[in-house]
This record gives structure tokens, sequence and C-alpha cells, in this order.
């Protein structure tokens, strides 16, 4: 029997026990996947605990329910993976796998800042990027008084690089309804040079910011936050006051990729951006969060990436080329508050446009504009995410390969 | 669209920042720096070297890769390119714009 392993049991990992299990003869492969974890989180999610939009059963089930039988399931930390031994070590046992998946995401490192994870961490200074955070951050929206609320990007990449500025756009809605929207000064800083950058998403969407009244500041590189002052320091001394700071901190590949030599600076794995093969070792694959791949690093992303990575894996067992097929295709649903959202489809080359999808003139869903249906979508995805997504059931119409019909694309 | 910087057409963005990395040279790199009002001295050019290094090698633009590379150091960019330091750089450096998804 050979043995093909998956490190963690994410929306990645997870995804590919599914496709997998019915791809590889079972009498030659056996398939196992590892996490540390009991719980799966539906981390996109985490942006909508915060203002009481979810409940905390919203985000979480049990990981084990959705990895197929024929699986095998392990529940242990991973220590390291040894490249030249094709082998990895969990907690106390060791693995030899002749195939590997790494699937290990991405996570907030607010100790990559000076005073960032200090006294004032999840007191005035807050993440919503972890379950624990967004909790942390509910329970003290609930009885916040209003002041200076300061929305704060620490460095790219992030994971769903566009949800600080959704969380803006959700708190604006949150606070009005509340009746204190006066009474809170929301301003969105980003190392940026905007908080859209792309021209046009920049000319179609930078109405929102004006017509909230969301102060934008752009161009700041944080060194510390200076916690006994309540305020964020940049590169250049330029200061921002807070009361309340909202922060997506560094993100960072699992350390256990830093203890296996095989990442760069933040800790991701250099891979190949159209094979998802690593660039280090031809039997190690890469998806998702994980990997230094120049796209989106989404839930959405990583579902075409399993398209293009299950063909792959198929192709290499058998000795065959390399498809080299991801496109860096992403499709993003954007909540923009009062109950609307935005919808974005790009890849590598194509920057976000107009027009409809998922089919061209009738969408229904409208791209790169305000829309009560893209809301809804977004509020869908949380089913299609448990039920579909991770269960590699492909969602109907929509390809890995991004199409340019039905889109204004001018360029 | 098309743009003369020092006496050659090169093509830019509406933001002037070069399309075409080919198109770089070190004229047009000054009559940038002069258009964003920063005098380069040698210190700069070590900078635009490294920032390019890293171009080619498809590794983005980043204050934490400044810090890490050894060659500058970020109080020194700070100075160096006032004001939007990574913007101003990747232009004079004929690079793209750092950017986001959108
Ligand atoms: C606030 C927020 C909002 C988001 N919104 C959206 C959205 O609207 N749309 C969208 O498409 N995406 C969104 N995302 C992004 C999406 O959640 C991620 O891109 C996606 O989960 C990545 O999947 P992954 O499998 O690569 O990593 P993950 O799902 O993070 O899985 C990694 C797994 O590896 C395990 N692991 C790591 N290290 C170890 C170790 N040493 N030992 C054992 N196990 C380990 C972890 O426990 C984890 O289960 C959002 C993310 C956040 C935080």
């Amino acid at each position: 029997m050979k043995n093909l392993i998956i490190l963690g049991a994410g929306t990645s990992g997870t995804m590919m026990a599914n496709h997998l299990v019915s791809k590889l003869p079972k009498n030659e492969w056996k398939i196992t996947i590892v996490d540390q974890y009991k719980t799966h989180y539906y981390q996109p999610g985490f942006l909508f605990l915060p203002f009481d939009i979810y409940k905390e059963k919203d985000v979480k089930k049990e990981g084990k329910k959705f990895i197929p039988k024929g699986v095998t399931y392990i529940q242990k930390r991973i220590e390291k993976i040894v490249p030249e031994e094709n082998k990895v070590q969990l907690e106390n046992e060791t693995l030899s796998y002749d195939v590997l998946i790494v699937a290990t995401g991405s996570k907030i490192a607010p100790q990559e800042t000076e005073g960032m994870k200090g006294p004032k961490w999840h007191k005035n200074i807050f993440d919503f990027y972890t379950y624990e955070g967004a909790l942390a951050l509910r329970n003290k929206l609930r009885s916040w008084k209003g002041g200076k609320l300061v929305i704060h990007i620490t460095e790219m990449p992030i994971k769903c690089p566009v949800a600080p500025l959704e969380f803006a756009f959700l708190a604006d809605t949150y606070f009005r309804k509340k009746g204190m929207r006066d009474n809170v000064e929301i301003t969105y800083v980003t190392p940026l040079s905007g908080a859209f950058t792309k021209p046009k998403a920049t000319a179609a969407l930078h109405y929102l910011l004006e017509e909230k009244g969301i102060k934008e500041l752009i161009d700041f590189n944080i060194d510390r936050v200076d916690y006994e002052n309540n305020k964020i320091i940049d590169y250049g001394d330029i200061a921002v006051d807070y009361d309340l700071l909202v922060t997506t901190p560094t993100n960072m590949g699992d350390d256990l990729i830093k203890r296996s030599g095989m990442g760069d600076a933040l800790n991701f794995i250099p891979t190949n951006k159209a094979t998802l093969q690593s660039l280090a070792n031809e039997n190690i694959f890469v998806i998702g969060d994980a990997s230094n791949i120049p796209a989106s690093k989404a839930g959405s992303v990583a579902h075409f990436e399993a398209e293009v990575l299950t063909e792959n894996i198929q192709n290499y067992i058998k000795g065959k080329e390399l498809k080299e097929e991801f496109d860096g295709h992403a499709n993003c649903f954007i909540e923009t508050g009062n109950g609307k959202a935005l919808l974005i489809d790009f890849n590598y080359e194509q920057e976000p446009v107009r027009g409809n999808f998922p089919f061209p003139v009738v969408g229904p869903l409208s791209l790169l504009k305000e829309s009560k249906l893209n809301h809804l979508g977004k509020l869908a995805f949380r089913w299609i995410y448990w039920n579909m997504l991770i269960k590699g059931i492909s969602i109907p119409f929509v390809t890995a390969k991004m199409t340019k019909k039905g889109k204004y694309i001018t360029n | 669209m098309k743009k003369m910087l020092a006496e050659k057409t090169v093509e830019v963005n509406e933001e002037g920042y070069l399309l075409q990395f080919a198109q770089w040279d070190k004229d047009i790199a000054n009559a940038i720096a002069v258009e964003e009002k920063v005098e380069l001295i040698d210190r700069h050019w070590k900078a635009i070297e490294w920032i390019q290094n890293e171009y080619k090698n498809d590794s983005p633009l980043s204050i934490r890769g400044i810090k890490n590379s050894g060659t500058l150091n970020i109080k020194e960019f700070y100075e160096l390119f006032p004001g939007g330091p990574l913007k101003k750089a990747s232009k004079i450096a004929g690079i793209p714009k750092p950017k986001s998804c959108i």
C-alpha cells in the first residue's frame, strides 16, 4: 500500500480528502488526514460574530463529520515534516508518505508587532480572525459606549483581504441600528495605497466609504502599538489614536513549516502557482492559505485549487505531466452593510470588473455592484460551505477556470 | 498610455507606473524621481537595485521584506522616499504598485 497524507483538516484539507477518496484506487492507496483540533471552524462567519449576526453554533462543527469513510482521521499536533525521509512527525508517532498535501493554512501572529499582544490584548485591542477574538470583540461591542474605532491591517498578505473593510461597513450599520453612530468615529487604516487599490474597483466602490462616513488612512505601515496611550504608530512616526482597535495582525503559516525549514519569511511554502506542486519537493503539494502563491487567501480560491490539485495528484501518481491549470481564480462576496453585498470575480491576470454572475447578462448576481441578492448570496455561502464546498460537491455553474463572458472587460 | 520621460516614450498606467519593466533605465528613474520630488543619490540606487531583484524573484515588495533584507533599514527607507515609500520606490524602480485584490 502507498500512503497519501493530508496535513490540516480545514477548508482545503477536508475538500481534498473528499475529492481524492473516490479517485485513488482503494487497494493501492491509503489516505490519512491529520489535524490538531476536534472543531472545524467556518472562518468567514467570524466576520458576523462580533455584530451578533451569527451565533457560536453557526461557525463550528465537529471536523470528523466531514471526513469521508475510507480516509483515516488522526487528531494530533503535527511537529515536523522531514522531506528528505518522506516522513511526518506527529506528537508521538511518525508517518511515512509517498505523496504529501500540506493544507495547514495561515493564522494571526500578533506577537510580530511590538505592543499588540500586550496587556491590552482582547481588552481594547482585538482581532476578529480567530474564534476567541471575534467572541471577545462581540462582548466588548455589546457594552461599548462609543469613541474612536480604528480598523487596521498590519501587513499583507492576509486571508480574505477584504474582511477588514467589510468589518468597517458592518460596524457602520451596527452602530446606526443601535442609535449611536454619532458617538463613533470609524477610521480604516491600511498599509496599502487605498481601501481599494485596483483602478476599476476604486472607481466603482470608493463612494461606499464616503457614504458611510468612514475615514481612510492609507500607506500606514505599523511600527508598534503604544497600548499605554492608545495609539498605533507607523515607521514614518504618524500616530493614530484609538479607543477601540480592531486590528488584523500579521498572517503567517504555522510554526510547523518553520520547524521543517520549508517556508519563506512568513512561513508560507514556495509553490508553483499553476500546478500547486511545492518548488522544493516533487512529491509535496500545497493547497490553500499555506502556500506562497500570489492568489487571495480565501476559501473560494481553495475550492478552485482543489479541482486542479485533484487532477494533478492523479497525474503525478501515474507519472504524467502536471497540468498548469490554476489561474488564481477568486470569487468573493463582500458585505457592504445595510443588508447589501458586492460580488467580485477575478484571477491572476484579470482585475474585478462589472458584469453578471454566474450567467452572462442574466446573472442573477451582479459583479462589482451592491445588491440585496448578493447579501443573500453571502449568507447562503455558509450553507454551501458546510453542505457542498468542504464535502467536495461541485457548485453548479461555477468553474475553476475563470470565465470572461458577461463581464465588461475593456482592457 | 504613452508618456515622454527623459526624451523616451514609455508605456505607463493612469498613475504613472511603468507597464513594461524592460523600458526602465536610470534616466527614466531620474525623471520619475523628479516628479516625485526625490533626488536620487547613491543610497537610493542601492535600494532600487534591491527592489528590482525582489521583483524579478516574484516576491512582492513589503516592509517586512525590507526589514529582513540586510541591505536596507526601515527608517532609512522612509527617509529616502518620504510619504508613501513603497509606492514611490516602486514607481521609480519601474515595477508595479503594491496592490490588494480589489
Ligand atoms: C474573518 C475571516 C473571514 C473570511 N471570509 C471569507 C469569505 O468570505 N470567503 C472566503 O472564500 N474565504 C474567507 N475567509 C478565508 C478562509 O476561511 C480561508 O482562506 C480558508 O479557511 C483556508 O483554508 P485552509 O484549508 O488553507 O486553512 P484552514 O481552513 O485555516 O485550515 C488549516 C488547518 O490546519 C490545521 N493545522 C495547522 N497547523 C497544524 C499543526 N501543526 N498540527 C495539526 N494541525 C494543524 C489547523 O488546525 C486547521 O484546521 C475568511 C477568513 C477569515 C479569518
